[in-house]
């Protein structure tokens, strides 16, 4: 196990951004978490997770894919690169880690999504277990431990300072660039951090949701078939915020853009939750905001799992609990869909 | 009043409308899974509100907006509106989006509501529940007790309180007295007094967090156009995608021209920005240029009064003085 002291952290983050990008979480003017490239004297937020989601690292809320350019008669082709730099995104939750997992089966399944699959070849993820997990909390529901983060290394933070140890050969390489920056130390303060983090979580108020009524592919049109969506669905505004904070959604959209002398193509984050997503020539599959808000869930708690081996399309990160505008959220629709059932 | 008193005398009431079938529905807000989680609730039923409906200082939410649908359902619809709620609900009125026959209105009190932001915000995380002691709240968290002055739990658009006066409404319960409030206009001031640059650079620092989920425009009592032209595929501007970062700066400015002069500053705006953008700053200062400009104005004060935006007469502004260039 490799540590340094608390005050010194900064000298790590010179080193490591002194070779590449570093991405780390601190305070923005609004006083919230956001992952921000490091530059000298900044300070890592004290805050348990950024508002938006890691998955913009890999997943961008907007990327250039191609641009075509006319000329008379002949239109060319650029296609955008690729990443090509090595990079590092410090202070990733356990959730968020765990995200990547969900992600990479979509992105990275056939066919390969090479914008997807070339960030996270080149990207450092550095975890950091959850001290102060807070009401909105759930990862413990679907198997992640807080204080067990993964990515390429797991730091910790304890009293004295910061320990890490790494998971991956290229966590074990990151970690061995720093040689001259951390030292040795053995495993006493992690195990009693862990222990602390573990007491905590023992009492999340969200720690017992139902989970185990969902992702099971027999139940599924059941639980499509509920009266109770009608009634979760009722003040849903149909704003996208649940999806774009959500470190799991991923669903996109291409369009191309007409730029005067030629066309960009242009890739997006979309959301369920709009009324033109699935609008198609022959008009729209689902109607009203209750088909839209039924497919968000849906998707999280079935079509997902059962297309990847059981793993639920949601990790818990409690960012939907935080910031839907009419405290709508998957911890709200999971308990009144196993109430309903049990009632039936 | 207390707000529990408050609670029992509203449940009481729409307990006695619904049964004597004077209303079909209730609008009002209903539990959640966590003391905060309060979400609009629609009751068509006694069991209904007494399982599920609350009111307590955790109902931010702004009812008035539902009423556009509500209104054009069969039967009459009770709704419980706040002192500011009512001001979106009068607007609506006069802008013939809600049908004030088929809706009642009871007036509650509102001392402020508690912002679960704020809190955060203060460090206070971790929050289990909420306890309403006249002046303090006390709050229990995961990780001990914490007391809080009730003004310091506001968010800003309730420190800044334009009237605790029921404007609409066809019965009231409560009265809460006027108080001094912080001057509204403060921040907009400050704004003013920049330079083009600093101004510039503020807003381009504050929109940059921009997410487009458009909360803000889904929240919004004034935004109730059937189709928003940038959800209209045929409109040219339609689009998720921003192709350059001013994009969503510009899609906050002309919202807030869009909504100028109808903009009663509700505040929900900046309460439900997942990226605490003070977005209520931009129609704050429309608000301001107004009354200065037109002499003061609320909108939805009233129902009747023609917006100043609406009518031209010979002494009305030159734009040249307008902008301070003559």
């Amino acid at each position: 196990m490799k540590m340094i002291q608390k005050a010194e952290l900064f000298r790590l983050f010179d080193a490591v951004s002194a070779n590449e990008k570093l991405y780390i979480p601190a305070d923005n003017t609004a006083g919230k978490a956001e992952y921000s490239v490091y530059k000298d004297g900044m300070q890592l937020s004290s805050q348990l997770n950024t508002v938006r989601s890691a998955k913009d690292f890999f997943f961008p809320q907007t990327e250039n894919m191609a641009d075509f350019q006319v000329s008379g008669k002949n239109i060319s082709v650029e296609i955008a690169p690729r990443m090509d730099e090595d990079f590092t995104i410090f202070g990733v939750r356990a959730c968020d880690a765990k995200s990547f997992a969900v992600l990479d089966n979509v992105f990275l399944g056939d066919p390969v999504d090479t914008f997807y699959q070339q960030r996270r070849l080149h990207a450092t993820v550095v975890t950091m277990a959850c001290g102060r997990p807070e009401e909105t909390c759930f990862c413990t529901v679907f198997g992640i431990d807080p204080a067990n983060p993964m990515g390429d290394v797991s730091c910790w933070e304890t009293a004295e300072g910061y320990c890490f140890a790494a998971n991956t050969e290229k966590g074990e390489k990151w970690l061995a660039k720093l040689d001259g920056v951390l030292f040795e130390t053995d495993e006493s303060t992690v195990i009693a951090t862990k222990e602390k983090i573990h007491a905590i979580t023992e009492r999340l108020p969200l720690g017992n949701l139902p989970i185990e009524k969902f992702g099971n592919g027999d139940e599924m049109m059941e639980y499509f078939g509920r009266p109770e969506w009608k009634e979760l669905s009722r003040a849903c505004l149909g704003c996208g915020t649940c999806t774009f904070v959500c470190p799991t959604c991923q669903c996109f959209d291409i369009r191309d853009f007409d730029t005067g002398h030629g066309v960009k193509r242009t890739r997006c984050w979309d959301s369920c939750m709009y009324s033109d997503f699935t609008a198609m020539s022959a008009g729209q599959p689902r109607p009203t905001q209750v088909e839209r808000f039924r497919q968000r869930f849906m998707h999280k708690l079935f079509y997902y799992p059962m297309k990847n081996e059981g793993l639920f399309g949601c990790v818990g990160c409690g960012r939907c609990l935080q910031k839907c505008p009419v405290s709508l959220n998957i911890a709200k629709v999971m308990n009144a869909l196993s109430k309903g059932k049990e009632e039936n | 009043m207390q707000t529990a008193v408050i609670f029992e005398e509203m449940k009481k009431r729409a307990k006695e409308l619904l049964s004597n079938g004077t209303v079909a529905r209730v609008v009002a807000w209903q539990t959640g899974d966590t003391c905060y989680d309060v979400t609009p609730g629609f009751f068509e039923s006694v069991e209904e509100l007494d399982e599920k409906m609350v009111f307590n200082c955790l109902c931010g939410a702004n009812l008035s907006k539902y009423l556009i649908t509500l209104s054009r359902m069969p039967g009459k619809t009770l709704a419980f509106l706040k002192p500011c709620d009512t001001y979106s609900f009068n607007q609506l009125v006069k802008e013939h989006r809600i049908i004030r026959e088929n809706v009642m209105v009871i007036a509650i009190p509102c001392e402020g509501m508690t912002d679960v932001e704020t809190l955060r915000g203060k460090g206070i995380t971790g929050v289990l529940s909420v306890t309403d002691k006249d002046d303090t709240l006390a709050i229990e968290t995961m990780y001990g007790e914490e007391s809080i002055a009730k003004k310091d739990a506001m968010a800003e658009r309730c420190r800044t309180c334009k009237s605790k006066t029921a404007v609409a409404f066809d019965e009231k319960i409560g009265e809460t007295a006027e108080n001094v409030s912080e001057d509204r206009f403060g921040m907009v001031a400050k704004l003013e007094a920049m330079t083009p640059d600093e101004r510039y650079e503020f807003w381009r620092g504050e929109l940059s967090r921009c997410i487009r989920c458009n909360a803000c425009r889904n929240v919004c009592p004034a935004c109730s156009c059937e189709k928003c032209v940038f959800d209209n595929p045929d409109s040219g501007i339609a689009q998720k995608a921003a192709v350059n970062s001013f994009e969503e700066n510009m899609f906050h400015i002309i919202r807030a021209f869009h909504v100028a002069g109808r903009c009663t500053d509700c505040g929900e705006c900046s309460r439900v920005c997942p990226q605490n953008i003070p977005l209520h700053l931009l129609n704050r200062k429309f608000i301001k240029d107004i009354n200065e400009f037109y002499g003061d104005y609320q909108a939805g004060a009233d129902t009747e009064s023609r917006a100043p935006l609406n009518r031209f007469d010979n002494n009305d502004v030159e734009p040249c003085d307008a902008v301070g260039r003559k």
